[in-house]
């Protein structure tokens, strides 16, 4: 670890100070006390992550057909949101703050938050109550908006959807309800010198759109915006003595009638495999014959061409 | 039941194909509950009604206009919308399953409190509701959900999956409205664009080639762009391409990429992964290129070729060329 020293003889408080005044912020981790840019402005950035099923395994529809059968299933963090906390560990390194996972699940879900912190996340936070059951996307977003006043955010990271359900709507309606700005499916995030705005490149049809979003904001994560680390074991070891903030409806002021099941806007009626495709041909004879026949069959055949 | 809407995309000066698609989609929905379809189209200056909007079956066309409304900001396009959802108060809105779509909105949905249903791939009703059918896990499984609560109910439609609107002489209904808004309450600067993707995109192509890993280089696709340009599709890729840097990310096929669904798609040197499978098995024809015949691509493709690419496809060019 290599530390610029920085000697300033009056350290102002207040966030109307301008960080450019004392030069570029010496690129340290973690959060220093003593270092006048973490001092004035330590970034305060949450990451909410969510537990999901592995996708990549076999999934079977349960015996009611409202759900899969959760029996045997590994659980992973959702990816989008694992490049979620990679990114707020990137921004710590480089301005210093901290960062904060939260995730709302079952008792079960501490052990995604657990490898968050494995990671280099500072605190750990696990809303969990019996009546967030159930909750719709919208009811979830309000959860987790409770959660963010609660802790203090200056910048907000999740993944862009969870790969189970896949609904792709609590980072924007959590920005609705806390009345920040957010940029959706993100590829790069550039925050400024002064902390004030970010510019973020979200990912559009015909390739990248450059925003700028003043602080704070929260921006949702698309794959290929960095690579995740792995858990050191030093830090795997400090993550085990860390405790785990639990917070449950009545810390974050929810009344039961907002979420759950019976709050839901949506209900599933069923869950069924999509219709398996016809068998197809696999063509036979030397190459030249091959590429003939597929010409034949897709113009005559498949009529596509 | 008050109206069904449709939040129009634009290209030059015609709705995008997933616009047409969307208003086929609303033309059914709206038939089945007998009520009202509208298109409600965002932007600036009097004369930006599309030539294939007016003629596309739907009852009315609002015009919402505005000089900050010429680009899409969720803010500007929120606020303009909310204005509009107050005075007429539609009760399903649909909106294509774009880029901006898929921005647009949850944000919506979260700002109105009401329920929203994205990728939508199926619409059918029974017993008077709306049952919206939508993938999940992937692709692997599919969900069967209705909505509650309060209007309007919000989905997004995958692109491909709805039949486009036919062309119907009903002239429909325009309406100018002049969306009041501030710069201020636009939080969003748009700082530029950069485009990766050349022409149609590729969740509008009739016709996808694309390379996996089996590629073996960035250099490889250019025999992939001339195959796709004979044919007039575009050049796609899969994760492992992706990743390895031989094709940009706009161009990924897959679960965490761009879910396509075109006339034809030829897999090349792609093995086949539930990640890519995720993304294109609703392709109506797949044709699979791949060296090992265990590839599980091969499974999936109507027509397989078990061989080196490298030899096929200059074969394919060959063999096109000469025929066309």
């Amino acid at each position: 670890m290599t530390v610029r020293k920085i000697t300033i003889a009056f350290a102002p408080l207040g966030p109307s100070l301008p960080g450019k005044a004392y030069g570029e912020h010496p690129v340290h981790s973690p959060f220093d006390r003593t270092c006048i840019h973490c001092y004035t402005f330590p970034m305060n950035i949450l990451v909410f992550i969510k537990q999901v099923p592995d996708t990549a395994i076999g999934l079977k529809i349960n015996a009611e057909g409202m759900d899969i059968a959760y029996q045997d299933i590994p659980w992973v963090i959702n990816p989008y949101d694992e490049y979620a906390v990679e990114e707020a560990l990137l921004i710590k390194e480089k301005f210093g703050g901290n960062v904060t996972v939260v995730s709302m699940g079952h008792d079960k879900a501490a052990e995604i938050i657990r490898s968050s912190l494995a990671m280099g996340a500072d605190e750990g936070v696990h809303l969990n109550d019996a009546i967030f059951e159930g909750s719709d996307a919208y009811s979830t977003a309000l959860i987790l908006s409770r959660a963010a006043r609660l802790l203090g955010y200056d910048i907000i990271l999740c993944g862009k959807n969870a790969v189970d359900n896949g609904w792709g709507e609590v980072g924007a309606a959590q920005a609705e309800i806390l009345n920040i700005p957010c940029v959706s499916s993100i590829l790069k995030l550039d925050i400024s010198e002064d902390k004030k705005y970010a510019i973020a490149s979200r990912e559009i049809d015909e390739g990248l759109e450059m925003i700028q979003a003043p602080l704070p904001a929260l921006f949702t994560l698309q794959q290929g915006i960095n690579k995740p680390r792995y858990a050191s074991l030093p830090g795997i070891m400090r993550a085990k003595k860390k405790e785990i903030r639990v917070l449950d409806a009545g810390a974050l002021n929810i009344q039961p009638q907002d979420v759950g099941r019976n709050a839901s806007r949506i209900s599933i009626k069923r869950l069924a495999y999509p219709p398996a495709r016809k068998k197809g041909k696999l063509l036979q004879g030397d190459s030249q014959t091959e590429v003939k026949e597929l010409i034949a069959l897709l113009t005559k055949e498949a009529k596509v061409i | 039941m008050a109206g069904i809407w449709i939040i129009a995309e634009r290209r030059a000066n015609a709705v995008t194909e997933g616009t047409l698609e969307a208003i086929g989609a609303g033309r059914v929905v709206s038939g089945n509950l007998k009520t009202e379809l509208t298109t409600v189209i965002l932007g600036n200056g009097p004369d930006s009604l599309p030539a294939n909007c007016s003629d596309a079956g739907t009852d009315n066309v609002y015009l919402l206009d505005n000089p900050l409304l010429s680009q899409y900001t969720s803010d500007a396009y929120i606020a303009a919308l909310q204005h509009l959802i107050k005075l007429h108060s539609p009760a399903l809105i649909l909106i294509p399953s774009t880029c901006n779509g898929r921005d647009l909105a949850p944000k919506l949905a979260g700002r109105l409190k009401t329920a929203y249903i994205p990728d939508v791939s199926q619409i059918e009703f029974a017993d008077n509701e709306i049952i919206f059918h939508r993938p999940i896990y992937g692709g692997r499984l599919l969900s069967q959900v209705t909505c509650r609560g309060e209007k309007p109910w919000i989905t997004t439609l995958r692109p491909r999956a709805f039949e486009k609107a036919g062309a119907v002489k009903n002239g429909a209904r325009v309406e100018n409205h002049i969306a009041s808004l501030s710069r201020d309450s636009i939080r969003t600067i748009v700082k530029g664009i950069k485009k990766t993707q050349k022409g149609l995109g590729l969740t509008e192509a009739d016709i996808i080639v694309s390379g996996g890993r089996g590629m073996k280089g960035a250099e490889n696709f250019k025999m992939l762009e001339e195959l796709a340009g004979i044919l007039g599709g575009v050049v796609g890729a899969s994760g492992a391409a992706v990743d390895a840097g031989w094709m940009p990310h706009s161009a990924q096929v897959g679960q965490t990429g761009k879910v396509v669904s075109p006339k034809l798609y030829i897999a090349c040197g792609i093995s086949g992964a539930p990640q890519h499978l995720a993304g294109m098995s609703t392709s109506k024809c797949i044709v699979a290129i791949n060296k090992d015949p265990e590839a599980p691509i091969l499974q999936w493709a109507d027509y397989g070729i078990v061989g080196d690419l490298f030899e096929i496809v200059p074969m394919l060019i060959e063999a096109l060329n000469t025929t066309t």
